[in-house]
């Protein structure tokens, strides 16, 4: 059986899968940000294998350029905010936070 | 050939994100999550995406990854035990299971039921060329408002980090 689009999708979903796996059962913040980049890299494969298999469209190569980008500033923010977080609270249980400050 | 590196990418993403999502050790999580990146880098190269790919090794290797291995060894107290990651209950941990499954089998039942349109593949000689017209020329309004959201980002970022 030759590779096409749908062995990508495949791995796309099963990426995506494992990547909200991580974000609904793990308590760590930073654990949670690591299943958001899982997730966010699964799209990507999934915009790319388009781009391809859509006739070499450059399109879905600039929209998973996009998402990269959208993804630095997204972690660069979220480890911000945990930081500050772990100075007040001097943990980053995500399940036991509820207030924004002490 | 081609289809033998892929089921290797393949390989290396899946497992190496399952080790990711399930190990207890969040040092080992952040270091799988390397070769989860490096694995879907393989995969945009075998798409015929070099600089998707060389751009995802430099910016989520180069940038991401240093910052979570940052972000995990400044908030896990190295003198104590407490560098477990910290799963929930039982109850939740089989409830998310069975979601988990359930969305993935229902994603792949309809990524191989589609009739995808296969168009004609015409082989490019490189693809930053065209990336670079494109930026240049239909994404130009884009481009210029994420340069501007990284400016934010990062002044942001640096704002809510600084000790007080």
């Amino acid at each position: 059986m030759s590779v096409g689009l749908t062995e990508y999708l495949i791995v796309s979903a099963i990426l995506f899968s494992l990547g909200i796996f991580g974000i609904i059962t793990r308590k760590n913040a930073i654990m949670v940000l690591m299943g958001l980049e899982l997730v966010l890299n699964a799209a990507n494969i999934n915009f790319v294998a388009f781009a391809k298999y859509g006739g070499m469209n450059i399109d879905g190569q600039v929209a998973a350029l996009f998402v990269i980008i959208l993804a630095a500033a997204e972690a660069a923010v979220a480890l911000a905010i945990v930081l500050n977080i772990y100075q007040n609270f001097k943990h980053i249980n995500v399940d036991e936070i509820v207030k924004m400050k002490d | 050939m081609e289809d033998l590196l892929f089921y290797l990418f393949a390989f290396v993403v899946i497992g190496s994100a399952s080790v990711v999502v399930l190990s207890k050790n969040i040092m080992y999580s952040a270091f799988s999550l390397l070769f989860t990146f490096f694995g879907v880098a393989g995969l945009y190269v075998l798409l015929f995406a070099d600089f998707v790919a060389l751009t995802q090794i430099m910016v989520y290797i180069g940038g991401i990854l240093v910052l979570i291995i940052f972000g995990v060894l400044l908030t896990t107290k190295i003198t104590g035990v407490d560098i477990k990651s910290g799963t929930t209950g039982k109850v939740q941990l089989i409830t998310a299971s069975v979601v988990v499954v359930i969305i993935a089998i229902s994603l792949i039942l309809l990524f191989t039921n589609v009739e995808w349109v296969n168009q004609e593949f015409v082989q490019p000689n490189t693809t930053i060329d065209s990336i670079g017209f494109a930026f240049m020329t239909k994404y130009l309004l884009p481009f210029e408002i994420a340069a501007v959201l990284l400016l934010i980002a990062l002044v942001g970022a640096t704002l809510i980090a600084r000790r007080k």
